[in-house]
């Protein structure tokens, strides 16, 4: 009877072993099969970029930047479908900035700041000790190339990763934190890694420091300058040059059968940098302003009256009482008027120096209007004091209050072409992207490669915005979700969104199913009042 | 009868004490052991919780009952669309109970009975994709009841009693989806409260029309947990005027402990006893967990349960003098709504097979065990009610959960 009671008790809990034991999905993450790779093999993913590939953000490279990279979220989703581990040169510490030898050579990061009492103010440098000296060199195999900062043909140039070029500016601090060796180049390290998949993003310096700088450099396709060595700061990159390099970056890329995603060029205007100043900031209800305003255009009446004299009548200055006025600016592709308005305004009677003076100071200047993009920085200088010109009018004799009077900038004093991308600056930067976009493209399909039109993708974020779970991606400055503070580069969920983008693209060329990330998940923009 | 005691046996594991919500369904080895039935079911002292009308029908004058069990329960989660996958942490409860029942004369008893009859205690991976909504939560408490039982008619019994609940909580959750400080940390409130007490009642009637059948029924009263003296900790905020300060702060919380309706069967037939119990938990008192902090943050949680039933089948069978084997299976309904799914406590609908053992080791003392084994099927749902600071649309988060739950028991039985 004894033994008959341990063999029900046995049945018992073998039956009820049976019944319990089901504690796992149906379809299993974890258990792998759920995501595959395709046409596409992702053991080894390596990517080559600018400041967009390496995760720079909020004007600075941190960690949490990198680590919310768009390479390394697609790392981590490539991890589904058979993807390998993925290393970047990290940075020691949040803080952003960087040091040579122990001095500080790189500003901290940008975090948004509030009045103290609840209520957002601007952008603030973080106050934080930043610890990432770019001579203690990265070790061990690397997957990201990014490097913040270059144009297409650096990424060919030997010697910009030499420690001993930093400092005088042929080199690039990033890339010499990690460079294989003095005379290496981004993209032959990049191909020595030997991956089985890359993307490459690149061209997007070879326009934006033309366009954040108002435009003051030059355009290398109006020069034919197809010279690497010589295209200068602040210019538009030969679109001749941008498609040879460009060429050779895939070839290198792809010379070991490897599949990738090439990424293209979005506009300027999709980034706040351009479209959160507007042409017409000047409030009548602006304390300091508004009461300026009758006297402003009671002195630019007889400017005016001298416009419509000379035919020009489009460059008059007037501002509303009731609205927002535009802005003054000079616009050098005006023809320049300075002697004619000159004359105009000593025979109008105003005496000669005070002619001369305004003939030379409102001689290319117009108000602004909608098709201007004012820059992101142009806010803190408008409506301030210019110190040069007020220092040049002091210098011409001239007392401080009247000097003080012509010297407002983008009031008085028509705002410096560094601060204003007109619309002639704006048609060659659109004519080199298109450029770019069409070399990019063109090599993408020559060489079986998936082609992400990210362009698209953040021109309807900047229009209409972009639904997501909890919310809505926008270009809006600080509240839009999609750009940090330095108002060119993503968040976090900026370059989660970018990820998906190319995620799509990859899925689309190689058949793969690569699951995209929730991008409500990814941070914005940091808020603090740990002002440097 | 070989061939008999088999089928019986394979009938209890096929036909056949976790709850929805947070209630936890351990008040008794003996009664975990036939599916938690027990309103109509005289076994021993763990009567006083399951039926205060029962304990004047134990035979014995002095009846003790004391046990505990090990709750080993585990929530998966993932989501498809994006890749992510979570498991909570494996961390084991421990609810326990003691009941003492003293006959003061044929038609009059008095009893004790402590018990834990609520309790959740889920630990996600901390920062896990849900942890704006919970990283960690455990609530406990305790239920002190002293009885009476009157022996009213000859087929009629009442008896009731005060309930004292003394409950905890513990809540970690992070800010929201994305705050972090200036290092990246994520912005985290926890909120911590213990020595609670409410009160509360239960009351029951049983009917014995003859020696073979038993109907009974049970109402316990809703409890309400009120929190006011409890700390609320922030954490990694960063040092800004747009989010609160870092450090401590009061809150005030409230989290009802739900009324149940029992009303149940059983019958007796030589050997076997068959048991059926039917509960309705009244949830829906359940609308919001509200928090106010004193540092004038707030925190709006709606969860909007609805009553729920379960439905308890038991079995009792004396195979030998010393050795009694049982068997139950319950279906168990959850309060939680279709969009309510708050990862905080994800049970779905579950079924529950039950089983277990008593040895009788003299006249007076009996050793019980009980196994329950809950089977949830996999469910694709959300929570739909968080959206974050400043946003005018919800992030509903969504996945596939499956919790899986094994509990076993071990208590004594002690009568003279």
């Amino acid at each position: 009877m004894k033994n008959l009671n341990i063999k029900f008790i046995a049945l018992f809990i073998a039956g009820a072993a049976i019944v319990g034991c089901d504690d796992e999905f149906d379809n299993a993450i974890v258990d792998g099969g759920v995501y595959t790779s395709g046409e596409a093999d992702f053991s080894k993913y390596v990517t080559v970029g600018n400041s967009l590939t390496a995760g720079f953000a909020d004007g600075a490279l941190y960690l949490d930047g990198q680590l919310n990279s768009y390479p390394n979220i697609i790392a981590g989703q490539m991890q589904f479908a058979g993807g390998g581990e993925f290393n970047q040169p990290l940075v020691n510490d949040n803080a952003g900035g960087l040091l040579a030898g122990g001095v500080q050579i790189v500003p901290n990061r940008f975090v948004l700041a509030s009045d103290g009492m609840g209520t957002p103010a601007g952008p603030v440098v973080l106050d934080a000790t930043p610890t990432t000296d770019i001579t203690n060199k990265v070790t061990g195999p690397l997957n990201n190339f990014g490097v913040p900062g270059a144009r297409v043909f650096h990424l060919a140039a030997p010697g910009y990763g030499a420690l001993a070029g930093v400092a005088t500016g042929t080199a690039n601090p990033y890339y010499a934190r990690f460079s294989s060796s003095e005379s290496s180049t981004v993209i032959a390290d990049a191909a020595a890694a030997n991956g089985t998949f890359f993307t490459l993003w690149i061209g997007n310096n070879d326009i934006l420091g033309y366009a954040t700088s108002g435009g003051v450099g030059v355009d290398n396709n109006e020069l034919n300058n197809v010279n690497p060595a010589t295209q200068g700061s602040n210019s538009i990159t030969n679109s001749n040059l941008f498609a040879g390099v460009y060429q050779q970056l895939v070839a290198g890329l792809t010379a070991n059968g490897a599949k990738g995603a090439l990424v293209n060029i979005p506009d300027v205007t999709s980034i706040p940098f351009f479209t959160t100043v507007p042409f017409a900031p000047l409030s009548p209800a602006s304390p300091t302003f508004g009461p300026q305003i009758p006297t402003l255009n009671a002195t630019f009446a007889g400017l005016n009256q001298a416009f419509a004299f000379l035919g020009v009548p489009e460059r008059s200055i007037t501002f509303s009482q009731t609205a927002a006025s535009a802005v003054v600016i000079n616009d050098e592709s005006l023809t320049d008027l300075s002697v004619q308005l000159t004359q105009v305004l000593i025979g109008g009677g105003l005496d000669a120096a005070t002619a001369t003076l305004f003939g030379q100071q409102f001689g290319q200047a117009r108000q602004a209007n909608a098709t201007d993009l004012l820059t992101f920085t142009s806010q803190t200088v408008i409506g301030e004091l210019n110190a040069t010109r007020f220092a040049q009018l002091t210098g011409a004799g001239l007392d401080a209050a009247t000097a003080g009077q012509l010297s407002i900038n983008g009031v008085t004093f028509p705002l410096e072409d560094q601060w204003v991308l007109i619309q002639d600056e704006q048609d060659r930067i659109t004519a080199a992207q298109t450029a770019y976009n069409a070399t990019i493209e063109a090599l993408a399909a020559a060489n079986g490669l998936a082609y992400v039109d990210v362009r698209t993708e953040l021109s309807t974020v900047a229009t209409t915005g972009v639904s997501y779970n909890g919310g809505v991606l926008t270009s809006t400055y600080a509240s839009g979700g999609a750009f940090s503070l330095d108002g060119v580069h993503p968040t976090a969920r900026g370059y989660a969104f970018t990820a998906n983008a190319i995620i799509d693209a990859i899925n689309a060329q190689y058949s793969s199913t690569l699951p995209k990330v929730d991008i409500g998940a990814y941070g914005s923009i940091q808020l603090s009042d740990s002002a440097q | 009868m070989n061939k008999l005691k088999v089928f019986v046996v394979l009938c209890l594991i096929s036909t056949f004490a976790y709850a929805g919500g947070y209630r936890v369904s351990t008040q008794s080895n003996t009664q975990l052991a036939m599916g938690h039935t027990g309103v109509a079911v005289v076994n021993n002292a763990d009567i006083l919780f399951f039926n205060p009308a029962g304990i004047v029908h134990l035979e014995n004058k002095l009846n003790i009952s004391a046990g505990g069990f090990g709750v080993f329960s585990d929530v998966k989660y993932q989501n498809q669309e994006f890749g992510t996958t979570f498991e909570t942490e494996s961390k084991t409860s421990t609810p326990v109970y003691l009941y003492a029942t003293y006959k003061v004369s044929e038609d009059f008893a008095v009893g004790l009975g402590i018990y834990t009859p609520y309790g959740s205690n889920v630990t996600w991976p901390t920062d896990w994709s849900g942890s704006h909504l919970v990283n960690e939560i455990d609530l406990s408490a305790i239920f002190i009841q002293p009885t009476l039982s009157y022996q009213l008619f000859d087929s009629v019994s009442i008896g009731g009693g005060p309930i004292l609940a003394i409950g905890a909580v513990t809540f970690n959750r992070n800010a929201s989806r994305t705050l972090t400080d200036e290092e990246g940390n994520r912005s985290n409130i926890e909120i911590e409260d213990s020595g609670i007490t409410a009160w509360g009642w239960s009351a029951g009637l049983m009917f014995t029309p003859d020696d073979r059948f038993t109907l009974g029924f049970n109402y316990r009263s809703l409890i309400d947990i009120n929190s006011t003296e409890g700390t609320a900790t922030f954490s990694n905020f960063p040092n800004s005027s747009l989010t609160p300060d870092n450090g401590e702060s009061g809150f005030t919380a409230t989290l009802p402990l739900p009324a149940e309706i029992t009303i149940g069967m059983s019958y007796k037939w030589d050997k076997l006893l068959l048991a059926f119990d039917y509960n309705r938990t009244l949830w829906s008192e359940y609308n919001s967990l509200d928090l106010e902090f004193s540092n004038g943050a707030s925190s709006i949680n709606p969860r909007n349960y609805k009553d729920a039933s379960t439905w308890r089948l038991g079995a009792q069978y004396e195979f030998t003098e010393k050795l009694t084997v049982r068997g139950g299976y319950y279906f168990d309904e959850s309060p939680v709504q279709s969009g309510f799914f708050a990862p905080e406590t994800p049970r779905n609908d579950s079924n529950n097979y039950t089983f277990g053992l008593s040895y009788k080791v003299n006249s007076k003392l009996s050793i019980d065990t009980s196994f329950l084994f809950v089977q949830f099927k996999e469910i694709n749902e959300s929570y739909d009610f968080f959206s974050d600071t400043g946003a005018t649309t919800t992030a509903p988060f969504a996945g596939t959960y499956k919790s899986s739950a094994f509990i076993g028991g071990l208590g004594i039985t002690y009568s003279m």
